[in-house]
């Protein structure tokens, strides 16, 4: 009931092809969908969703095709990225809606349920329009939990949040994946999800590229090489300093100043302002040179 | 029948519709049309044919398409692009019960501000609940319901429903279906008004078909318009990614 299965799963547009051969099952627990922008996170969400065909292979929720088939809706909840619900609506108008468009036999206790498992009580009876964007995330998680499904769907859940609202959105997750429930989620920032447990699915310019436990793909984030790109009034002074460090392992003098490979992000950013106050040099540029998402992907999979 | 429509559909699509600021413009056709009227009737209180040709040729072929073409738009068109729809979409009920409940409230908005506008004009043009006044709005009645069905056909298959719609108003019922006798039985603008003549009976109103013709094309329009829908609807789907 609650197995996600992809099979050689492709789909193209036109001549691009935006996912190429995926196959995963996808059991219960929470499972990350994590990959740079474009890499294809969200075509695989809509086709499990139902919202959008495989051009190739084959695709089953609970068992039966998503394609075509609404039923798949009684077990399956959706939170779409986009932002756009209902504004005109109050939170509990559109979780109760939601509720009688399942046809539930108790929609008033069904809707309570779902609005206080986000936390929305107090604000329930707001219009939507009103709401920030966490909150508004969180009642359309409501909505898609309201009739019970033991999947559900979250195309980037964290973004635009702010980081208390993704910590309560990351222990909601946990709480809901814990009790049983298959949770697919798609992020393209591996620290957003920094705090969620259970295992993740890498997709890189459309292909599956790793799979993992959450702790392992942490520990290369953490333990990976970090470059940056350092401007000083005294840039010699500064790279002989920083060579003596634990956590800097080469430094380099180019034309534009210093580039300083760091083994730990956090160890070189504290040493770094030590070590300029104790010269008297005055940090004039410091820039994290490699933190593009793709160069982490990069790092992962070649890892 | 009763699965063909669903009142929680209905609803949300009704305060949705009626939540969004294009909702001002829901009235401006039938406000204009009023104010027309009432200058007319000011300037020529007794001439006898511009009842017909303003609310007859003027109504039926720009106020109920233009009325409908926004209020039509809205129901389906404005919540595929905003994305809203998915939240109706991802639950079990049909699309085909989608669609013919956005339709009737589609609809029935527009009887409300494009037929109620033909009517209250027809009294005040012709002085009374005379048959030139009721023919009018029957036929606006009619004229509701199949330019909508056409409207949400086109929202349903395009993410340009407005230009494409308004260009099928200005052009086809503007131009071709006035002067191109052969368009007409393709004109919507024309089925209304063969229904309205049919108890009208007024030679000014310029009917093109008789009233077995704009009865029978006007439900062939209608269904077939709202099967493409339904079809259209069934293979919703989403864009993903940067692609």
């Amino acid at each position: 009931m609650s197995t996600i299965e992809l099979a050689g799963v492709t789909r193209w547009y036109g001549n691009v092809v935006a996912v190429n051969d995926v196959t995963m099952t996808i059991g219960s627990g929470v499972t990350g969908l994590l990959g740079p922008n474009g890499a294809g996170k969200s075509t695989i969400l809509h086709m499990i969703s139902g919202f959008l065909p495989p051009s190739r292979g084959t695709l089953t929720v609970g068992g039966t095709p998503a394609w075509h088939n609404p039923d798949i809706y009684r077990t399956l909840g959706l939170v779409p990225e986009r932002d756009s619900v209902y504004a005109a609506l109050t939170g509990t108008d559109f979780v109760r809606s939601t509720a009688k468009l399942h046809k539930l036999p108790d929609v008033g206790a069904a809707t309570a349920r779902a609005i206080a498992m986000v936390e929305m009580a107090d604000a329930a009876d707001r219009r939507i329009s009103t709401y920030s964007k966490g909150m508004r995330q969180r009642i359309k998680v409501a909505a898609a939990m309201v009739h019970d499904p033991v999947i559900l769907l979250l195309d980037e859940p964290f973004n635009g949040m702010d980081p208390r609202q993704r910590l309560q959105m990351m222990d909601l997750l946990d709480k809901l994946g814990a009790e049983g429930r298959t949770i697919l989620f798609s992020s393209h920032i591996l620290e957003e999800v920094e705090r969620l447990s259970g295992t993740i699915q890498v997709v890189v310019a459309g292909r599956l590229a790793a799979s993992g436990d959450f702790r392992a793909i942490r520990r290369l984030m953490t333990s990976r090489p970090h470059v940056f790109a350092v401007r000083s009034s005294d840039d010699r002074l500064l790279g002989a300093s920083l060579l003596g460090r634990p956590a800097v392992t080469g430094v380099e003098v180019t034309a534009k100043g210093l580039q300083v490979r760091a083994s730990d992000y956090g160890a070189f950013c504290r040493e770094i302002a030590v070590l300029a106050r104790k010269h008297d040099i005055r940090l004039l540029e410091l820039l994290p040179s490699d933190e593009s998402l793709e160069s982490v992907f990069a790092y992962l999979l070649a890892s | 029948m009763s699965s063909m429509f669903n009142g929680t559909v209905a609803s949300i699509t009704l305060r949705a519709t009626l939540g969004r600021k294009r909702a001002l413009l829901f009235g401006l056709p039938a406000v204009i049309l009023i104010l027309v009227t009432l200058l007319l009737k000011a300037s020529h209180p007794t001439a006898s044919d511009w009842p017909s040709q303003i609310l007859g040729d003027f109504g039926f072929s720009v106020v109920i398409p233009l009325t409908a073409l926004i209020i039509g738009g809205s129901v389906l068109g404005a919540e595929i692009d905003d994305g809203s729809i998915v939240h109706l979409l991802a639950t079990p009920v049909r699309r085909a019960t989608v669609i013919m409940t956005k339709f009737a409230v589609a609809a029935a908005l527009t009887m409300v501000f494009a037929a109620g506008s033909e009517l209250v004009s027809g009294l005040i043009a012709t002085g009374g609940a005379t048959k030139l006044a009721m023919g009018l709005f029957i036929g606006a009645l009619a004229g509701s319901v199949i330019y909508n069905a056409l409207f949400i056909m086109i929202s349903a298959a395009t993410t340009r429903a407005i230009a494409v719609g308004l260009l099928y108003v200005l052009v086809w019922e503007g131009l071709l279906g006035n002067f191109v006798s052969g368009a007409r039985i393709l004109s919507i603008g024309h089925y209304s008004l063969g229904i309205a003549n049919a108890i009208a009976h007024d030679s000014s109103l310029k009917a093109g078909l008789s009233l077995p013709t704009a009865v029978t094309m006007a439900a062939i329009v209608t269904v077939v318009a709202l099967v493409l829908a339904v079809q259209r609807l069934a293979s919703f789907s989403l864009r993903g990614d940067a692609v």
